[in-house]
């Protein structure tokens, strides 16, 4: 069956596109660009007003399949993913048991195809049982599908350990993701050291804990060739040493997440365990120079999903880390490009060919020929963030009652529609 | 005039005119510990819930008395022997308490924002009895309370607080409540026990003894908890007692009719000497006193119909 994308403005950062296209969708792959197609017999979505981007990517979500079934299923957050707009999502191993084994990573990408909803890759664990201390079977994870190798929430302490990555990830061609902290500087830190922790009386979490393993890890990406990637990275100092890294040429890459783009730590003040996440909220300022200037590769959520009684304690008791697939673009089109912080192609690469070439993927690109995945924007359709309307299982956002302007309304993964609400 | 919230979460929020009401409520409640029959009607009918999630002798033993000599019914609800320690959550916990419906709930809890939390999702007043190293609210106040007795006044006095400023809620209860109130505090301790951008309080920060205490109208030492000492924050408790400790030879420093605190308890010739802390400058036994007053004062004020809603 063939599909007529019509009267739709085409932002396709990768091509260079911004404006009207029509697109024609054949056999789920792009058949056709064209800025006037004649619709035939062809099935027509018109899409006027509406702006068409390739498909985004969210390189970094927990789906907690298997193992904590309560908070998100792959299904359940394949379905979440749709909802905000993403075509495709790269999940964590931190699952129970830990996805570091060629049995997992295919079970995982099982559910994902099962749900039939956004695309999900893995990224398995580097070490046994993210322990730090073993690698784990990287090949196989990565012929069976696994797309990049983290420990994600564990970072990689042992400089060695992290070293002998770097050298065996060189075989596939594959980033490193590290979560970026010294575990003794962070000891029991809560929310980032600053005046606010001081005032709340909470332990503080140092941005230096993150900028010390980051200044570890682009020298050691420096002197294996190893391509290490920067999970969620929360301080300007840390920016500032990926970009120097950059300069020198260096394979280092680095992704922020939305919420760590607009909040600060002072959103920590009322106590909410919404706000409470791994790495803390510090000053979004800072991170903002870095996206407008391409130090930043890729916004990715960090999508953290908890059942709300595990968020319903004490602050410090609270486990760390928030959702984010069903508010990240509309946070993004608000506070980013309806502010001109950042214009809406930045925006689009962020979210497509920046995670794409993070992951070595040819994806992220509307183009001839390339697999009709397809995010479709309206710009100015206002929102009110309502947890009720989450596909999510839970429900901790920061942005809850937030009004935003700027929503997807159209996700389509091989020319399927997995989520409408034009 | 009335408080304008219905719980005493911290002094954060609070206004000059609130602190200054609950001062001038207590004076009246001092005579009242000095009768031969020390109990008014006050409260009748009134059930308080010490909810003492973390050990406490002090505080609980002042609320308690402050509850009956109100005539409230007090109950104490301990973590050692409830079933919050046997992993029910603090919610469900509260809930509990809730459904035997009682007025006031007084929380002493380790994590900071645990009253915050409570206030959300029950119904009674919350009185903060200490939060982790947040807040100490009541203990702000009968230190104010026991300044402006010795002093007359809050306005001008420049107090020095030296010690675990860390680690400490008396400490940032006592920064806000005596900056609100004009006074200029300074706050006092070795480095590894300052927290960072401290001043944004309000206050200012020295990490030298003899230049806090130059001066200074009120001099107070903060205790050094035992787990910190071994925790590495500084070599030994010797080598404390030796930078940080204050005596008699560094008290004369301060302003000759400078008074001594400290909120207790005590580590004698650890924080402070022994000669100080009984000497005829100390006024660590009036603090006592006084925290009955004050807590009277502030149940008081709290039973009474609020001017406006708040949860802070």
């Amino acid at each position: 069956m063939k599909r007529l994308l019509k009267n739709g403005r085409v932002v396709d950062p990768a091509g260079g596109t911004d404006g009207q296209r029509d697109i024609l969708i054949e056999d789920g792959r792009i058949a056709a660009i064209d800025e006037s197609i004649e619709p035939g017999r062809n099935e027509v979505i018109d899409l006027a007003g509406l702006t068409i981007c390739p498909g985004f990517i969210d390189m970094h979500v927990h789906f907690r399949e298997p193992g904590q079934e309560w908070k998100e299923t792959v299904a359940t957050g394949a379905a979440a993913a749709a909802s905000g707009g993403f075509t495709a999502v790269a999940c964590m191993p931190n699952t129970v048991p830990v996805m570091d084994n060629r049995s997992l990573v295919e079970f995982v990408r099982a559910q994902g195809r099962e749900a039939g909803m956004a695309r999900v890759w893995p990224i398995g664990a580097v070490t046994k049982g993210q322990n730090g201390e073993e690698l784990a079977e990287i090949g196989d994870m990565f012929e069976a599908g696994a797309v990049a190798f983290s420990d994600d929430g564990r970072p990689i302490r042992s400089s060695q350990i992290m070293r002998m990555a770097l050298e065996y990830s060189k075989i596939f061609d594959i980033p490193v993701i590290d979560h970026c902290e010294d575990r003794e500087l962070v000891a029991d830190g809560v929310v980032h050291e600053g005046w606010v922790s001081s005032r709340l009386g909470f332990k503080g979490w140092p941005g230096v804990a993150e900028d010390i393993m980051v200044g570890r890890n682009i020298l050691l990406s420096e002197y294996t060739g190893g391509h290490v990637h920067i999970a969620h990275m929360s301080t300007a100092r840390s920016a500032q040493l990926v970009r120097e890294a950059k300069s020198r040429g260096s394979r280092v890459t680095c992704e922020v997440t939305p919420h760590h783009l607009v909040l600060d730590h002072e959103a920590v003040m009322g106590f909410d365990t919404y706000t409470k996440m791994n790495p803390p909220l510090r000053a979004a300022e800072d991170l903002l120079e870095g996206l407008a200037d391409g130090t930043v590769d890729a916004i990715a959520t960090d999508h953290a999903p908890h059942h709300c009684d595990e968020k319903c304690v004490e602050f410090s008791r609270a486990p760390f880390g928030v959702v984010g697939l069903e508010t990240a673009v509309s946070i993004c089109l608000d506070r980013l490009v309806h502010r001109d912080i950042i214009p809406l192609s930045r925006m689009v690469e962020l979210f497509t060919t920046g995670p794409a070439g993070v992951l070595g993927l040819d994806k992220g690109k509307i183009e001839v020929g390339a697999e009709a995945d397809i995010t479709v924007l309206d710009l100015d359709r206002e929102v009110t963030v309502d947890a009720g309307e989450f596909e999510s299982k839970s429900e901790n956002s920061p942005f809850l009652k937030w009004d935003l302007r700027g929503r997807p309304v159209l996700t389509m993964v091989d020319g399927r529609i997995i989520h409408d609400r034009r | 005039m009335k408080l304008s919230s219905r719980h005493l979460l911290g002094i954060d929020g609070m206004t000059a005119e609130e602190v200054a009401l609950i001062l001038d409520t207590a004076e009246g409640f001092v005579q009242i510990s000095a009768r031969e029959i020390k109990k008014v009607p006050t409260l009748r009918g009134k059930t308080v819930v010490n909810f003492f999630v973390e050990p406490s002798t002090r505080t609980r033993s002042s609320f308690e008395l402050a509850e009956k000599r109100l005539s409230a019914d007090a109950l104490n609800f301990s973590a050692s022997t409830s079933s919050f320690s046997k992993g029910e959550s603090l919610l469900d916990t509260a809930k509990n308490l809730e459904a035997m419906s009682p007025d006031f709930i007084i929380i002493r809890h380790s994590e900071p924002g645990s009253p915050h939390f409570l206030a959300r999702h029950v119904d009674a007043t919350i009185v903060n009895a200490g939060d982790g190293a947040h807040e100490h609210p009541t203990q702000a106040l009968l230190d104010a309370f026991t300044i402006r007795k010795h002093k007359g006044r809050l306005e001008g006095l420049r107090v020095a607080i030296v010690g675990d400023i860390n680690h400490s809620r008396v400490v940032r209860s006592n920064v806000l409540l005596l900056t609100l109130m004009g006074a200029h505090v300074v706050v006092c301790g070795p480095p590894t026990l300052l927290p960072r951008e401290f001043d944004a309080m309000g206050c200012s920060m020295t990490y030298k003894v003899d230049e806090a205490l130059e001066g200074a109208d009120v001099v107070m030492a903060l205790r050094v908890q035992h787990e910190r000492m071994n925790a590495g924050y500084f070599p030994t408790t010797r080598e404390y007692a030796r930078q940080f400790g204050v005596n008699g030879t560094r008290l004369k420093l301060a302003k000759d009719d400078a008074i001594v605190m400290h909120p207790g308890p005590m580590n004698r010739g650890v924080e402070i000497s022994g000669d100080l802390a009984d000497g005829a400058r100390s006024v660590i036994l009036e603090q006592v006193a006084n925290g009955v007053a004050v807590r009277m004062a502030v149940l008081y004020l709290l039973a009474g119909e609020p001017a406006r809603e708040t949860t802070s």
